[in-house]
């Protein structure tokens, strides 16, 4: 099929950007979008031209890099017919012959362009780095039954582990807020035993990274949660903002 | 800083201090409503319901001093609400300084998008209603200071009910800014879960439906002739 893609194209983050056309002529309906992208900057580099810049690793929508919002929706993900995909995940016979496909990046302050459709998610990585980990002494790994958890708490945990921190909640958000992401990252933790001990400091202190890296603050829209791949819920952010009370209330102030 | 000094700075923490100035809101617009309502049991009633809220809490406390106390909490929590509104939105703005070429929203709805508008429209609509019926002076045709009752149906009955339109519109603004606030509440507080959201939906609902319908029915019976002046 023929397609037109409008490609959000910028050499840096210190110049300007801006959409240019390209004609695809024979796209097949059964390639992905990415192999789709792929074909077309085969073509660019043996044209001489510089071909479009975009993440991906995997490809089976689990690593999370992939990231790109296709004609204003993250991940391209059409409610009624396409839900809980990454776009690595999405076929081009989604797509209907003749139609233009604009693709654009991640846009917030939180993640900077580098080039073209990628960005700098280490924003991600900080928020991480600031509470999403529990310290345990090392030795011989426990036995795995040593410590009972019940069933719903290891269900609550796995759902928020889904997450593959692509940023599409991000992306999604009318405020650029971070918090569905950050609120999973901490959620998959606060629901088990080994996560209890640093659960009120870690709160604060990944809410407080959040903040500091420039995230907007959610207004309960729930755009995030339609966007996202993993369909985390939005019940995660309520616990958030329920456990960041609490350690305010115990006087636990932010260490990052 | 630790704990509380430091709340106020989170993204969150302003969050919960609009939930909560918000919440207050809610119950003085509710007992406003239904103090309203006392209007159908006739002019004596209505008149000293209005005089019973300036002697209330006596002989503790003195004459006016309860109402006045809950102006300073209301008119208080206005102006927290309304800075937290304000650091909220422009912090919301330069998150996402260059904007998308084509962005599709795939939830959201008018009452969610139109909150701060709808704030800014409450705002005015408030001033305007005290102007109106507290202070009476400035857009009251013949205001009675002693005579609530009065003042409500000539109020409504002046200009040619155009300002009954003006509190139905307000009104509508009122629905949708309940509506998305009072679910924005609960989630902010922390209450949502797998088990009560649904039930806290609905909550959300009743309450947007129910308070400014309630308000709805004093104006529009002034239009129908359901309540007047006797004689
Ligand atoms: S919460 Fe969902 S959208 Fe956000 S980073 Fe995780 S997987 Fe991606
Ligand atoms: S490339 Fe790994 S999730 Fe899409």
């Amino acid at each position: 099929m023929k397609l037109t893609l409008r490609v959000w194209r910028q050499k840096n983050s210190n110049t300007q950007g801006k959409l240019e056309d390209h004609q695809l002529d024979d796209v097949s309906p059964d390639s992905s979008f990415l192999e789709m992208i792929d074909d077309l900057n085969e073509k660019l580099t043996n044209e001489g031209n510089e071909p479009i810049a975009f993440d991906h690793d995997c490809r089976e929508g689990i690593c999370g890099m992939c990231s790109l919002v296709v004609n204003g929706v993250a991940h391209g993900q059409d409610r009624e017919l396409i839900k809980a995909v990454t776009i690595c995940q999405l076929h081009m016979r989604n797509f209907k012959g003749g139609e233009t496909i604009v693709l654009e990046p991640w846009r917030a302050e939180g993640f900077p362009l580098l080039k073209d459709l990628i960005v700098d998610r280490g924003a991600f990585d900080r928020i991480i780095q600031a509470g999403g980990f529990i310290s345990v002494g090392t030795g011989s790994a426990p036995d795995a039954n040593a410590l009972p958890i019940p069933k719903k708490n290891a269900d609550i945990s796995m759902d928020a582990a889904a997450c593959i921190g692509c940023g599409a909640c991000v992306a999604a958000c009318p405020n650029a807020s971070a918090m569905l992401f950050t609120s999973a990252k901490m959620g998959s933790l606060n629901h088990l035993p080994q996560g209890q001990t640093e659960r009120y400091q870690r709160v604060v202190n990944m809410v407080t990274q959040m903040d500091n890296e420039g995230f907007g603050a959610c207004t309960n829209m729930a755009e995030c949660e339609a966007a996202c791949p993993k369909e985390i819920s939005l019940d995660f952010i309520a616990q958030m903002n329920r456990d960041l009370i609490t350690a305010t209330l115990k006087g636990i102030g932010p260490t990052v | 800083m630790v704990g509380i000094s430091h709340f106020p700075n989170t993204t969150i923490g302003k969050k919960v201090i609009m939930a909560l100035t918000g919440l207050i809101w809610i119950g003085f617009v509710a007992g406003h409503m239904f103090g309203n309502l006392k209007i159908f049991m006739g002019e004596e009633h209505f008149n000293h319901y209005a005089h019973g809220l300036r002697t209330l809490g006596e002989p503790l406390l003195a004459y006016g001093q309860a109402l006045w106390i809950a102006r300073i909490v209301v008119i208080v929590a206005l102006v927290a609400h309304i800075w937290s509104a304000i650091s909220l939105t422009l912090l919301n703005k330069q998150a996402r300084s260059s904007g998308y070429v084509q962005h599709r929203k795939l939830n959201a709805n008018a009452a969610q998008m139109t909150m701060i508008y709808g704030g800014i429209a409450l705002v005015l609509f408030i001033l305007f209603h005290l102007m109106h019926f507290t202070l009476g002076a400035v857009v009251h045709p013949s205001f009675d200071p002693d005579n609530p009752y009065y003042n409500v149906v000539i109020g409504f009955q002046s200009y040619g009910y155009i300002l009954v339109v003006v509190y139905l519109v307000a009104l509508i603004a009122l629905a949708l800014h309940l509506y998305h606030g009072m679910w924005s509440v609960f989630q902010t507080l922390g209450l949502n879960n797998k088990t009560y959201t649904d039930a806290l939906r609905i909550l959300a609902w009743l309450v947007a439906i129910f308070i400014p319908l309630g308000f709805a029915l004093v104006p529009l019976s002034v239009v129908f002739g359901i309540i007047g002046l006797e004689g």
